[in-house]
């Protein structure tokens, strides 16, 4: 067994919470650095604000919003992996308190839903969890708002439905919200899996790299098919019209049920803020 | 065309000669309130006795225009690091009551459901759209920032910002045009 200290977890989630925050990824600025190239008039005002935005958050380290997010955490633990001096989840949680206070991120958490007390150090972070092979321990952190959250869904289609009522059913549900977010969009969808997979495989799906394509034909063919039809709707940077309303769409699948078709979408800001780590 | 410079406290005329999708920068003090905040205000204003005691507080927000934001912390110089719009139409089912109250316009982003589109038309106010996502370049246009109200919220207390050049566009004008009518036509 390979002994990992809790400390070292706890280190690891403080550096990814801050640089999530604060430093867009390079796949994401060129997408955007393209769409300003290609836009003129109110477009290009907004574009152009917010490639600004991404700039002036790197170069004077702050948030590149101010919804520093809820955080979610994907890790992936080796089997080979044990974790000493300490429990998990806490180093987790520390690491998110600390570099929350620390970095001047704001505290978007509130310990009860319906009661709604602000936890003041935003945690618990949201944890997903694999078991995998190896003996390392890798950590994704993405602090997700709630413009987008807010905006995604869940469907279970009925098998006989197929691409077309998906596709449509998607576009549909863009159009009427697409404009509360903050597009242009990065569109996580899931399809497949049981009633509480399909959500996971959407916000997976926002890890892929924008503009790769899924490497399978006939699924890389309904991400073309959303990304064409969601541009068309003219949404537009910040909701203010125009083009492009999305820069991505990226679909995670899942082996399902005879019965079943479930399909999630998940929304996310064109900052698509996440970054990972390896122990 | 280079946007038009307009000043906090808005005057109707001002006001009145706005047009939906017109992009302006705005400068003054604006307040900010979301969701926790509007709950109490809106609260606060329903419970009678609570009213002029509470105005006095600096609590009245008749004639000042609201920010739809929850700030980062303040940075050791006084300003948040990010403060952008956050999505409006959470608050609509508060708008009218605080229309009521005086209140003379709003920032955020997002469109505003029908009923509150009307009511910014019976009220003549205005709905301002500000980028979002651009929290770090809009907080360099914050000038200063003071909490004046509901400190125990947090992030969603009340804060008077002094803005320099916001940059935004009219949502919704007091004649109940939309920026999204214009879009689709």
């Amino acid at each position: 067994m390979r002994k990992i200290a809790a400390s070292e977890i706890d280190e690891l989630t403080y550096h990814l919470c801050v640089k999530a925050n604060c430093f867009i990824l390079e796949d994401i600025k060129q997408g955007l650095g393209n769409a300003l190239l290609h836009s003129t008039g109110r477009q290009k005002d907004v574009l152009s604000i917010l490639v600004e935005n991404v700039e002036l958050a790197e170069q004077t380290r702050v948030p590149i919003c101010q919804d520093t997010g809820i955080v979610v955490v994907f890790m992936d633990i080796g089997q080979e992996v044990m974790v000493v001096d300490g429990y998990i989840e806490e180093a987790i949680n520390s690491g998110v308190r600390r570099a929350y206070h620390d970095a001047y991120l704001r505290n978007s958490v509130v310990s009860d839903p319906i009661i709604r007390k602000n936890t003041d150090d935003n945690t618990p972070a949201m944890i997903h969890t694999r078991i995998v092979k190896g003996s390392s321990l890798r950590l994704i952190v993405m602090p997700k708002g709630s413009g987008g959250e807010n905006m995604s869904g869940l469907w279970m289609f009925k098998p006989a439905d197929g691409v077309n009522e998906i596709v449509n059913t998607l576009v549909m549900h863009v159009k009427q919200v697409g404009a509360f977010s903050c597009p242009p969009l990065i569109i996580g969808v899931g399809i497949g899996g049981s009633f509480e997979v399909a959500p996971l495989l959407a916000k997976r799906a926002l890890l892929r790299q924008i503009g790769e394509s899924h490497p399978e034909h006939h699924i890389a063919e309904i991400e073309h098919k959303l990304l064409e039809k969601i541009n068309r709707l003219k949404i537009g940077p910040a909701g203010l019209g125009g083009s492009p309303t999305v820069l991505s769409v990226n679909i995670e699948t899942c082996a399902t049920h005879i019965a079943s078709l479930p399909v999630a979408m998940n929304l996310c800001c064109y900052a698509n803020r996440h970054c990972e780590g390896t122990l | 065309m280079h946007p038009k410079k307009i000043h906090t406290p808005l005057d109707k005329e001002t006001i009145l000669s706005l047009h939906a999708g017109e992009h302006v920068f705005l400068s003054g003090d604006v307040y900010t309130l979301r969701d926790a905040a509007h709950k109490r205000l809106v609260g606060l204003y329903d419970s009678h006795h609570l009213v002029g005691k509470e105005r006095e507080k600096k609590l009245d927000i008749s004639g000042q225009i609201v920010y739809y934001t929850g700030l980062t912390p303040l940075l050791p110089h006084g300003c948040p690091g990010s403060a952008g719009p956050t999505t409006s139409a959470r608050m609509d089912k508060y708008t009218t009551r605080l229309l009521d109250a005086g209140m003379a316009g709003m920032i955020g982003k997002g469109p505003r459901g029908m009923d509150i589109v009307r009511s910014i038309r019976d009220h003549q106010s205005i709905y301002f759209v500000a980028v979002g996502g651009a929290g770090a370049f809009l907080a360099q246009r914050i000038k200063k920032a003071e909490i004046v109200a509901f400190d125990d919220l947090g992030c969603e207390a009340v804060f008077r910002l002094s803005v320099e050049d916001f940059p935004l566009w009219v949502g919704v004008d007091s004649k109940g045009k939309t920026m999204w009518d214009t879009m689709l036509g």
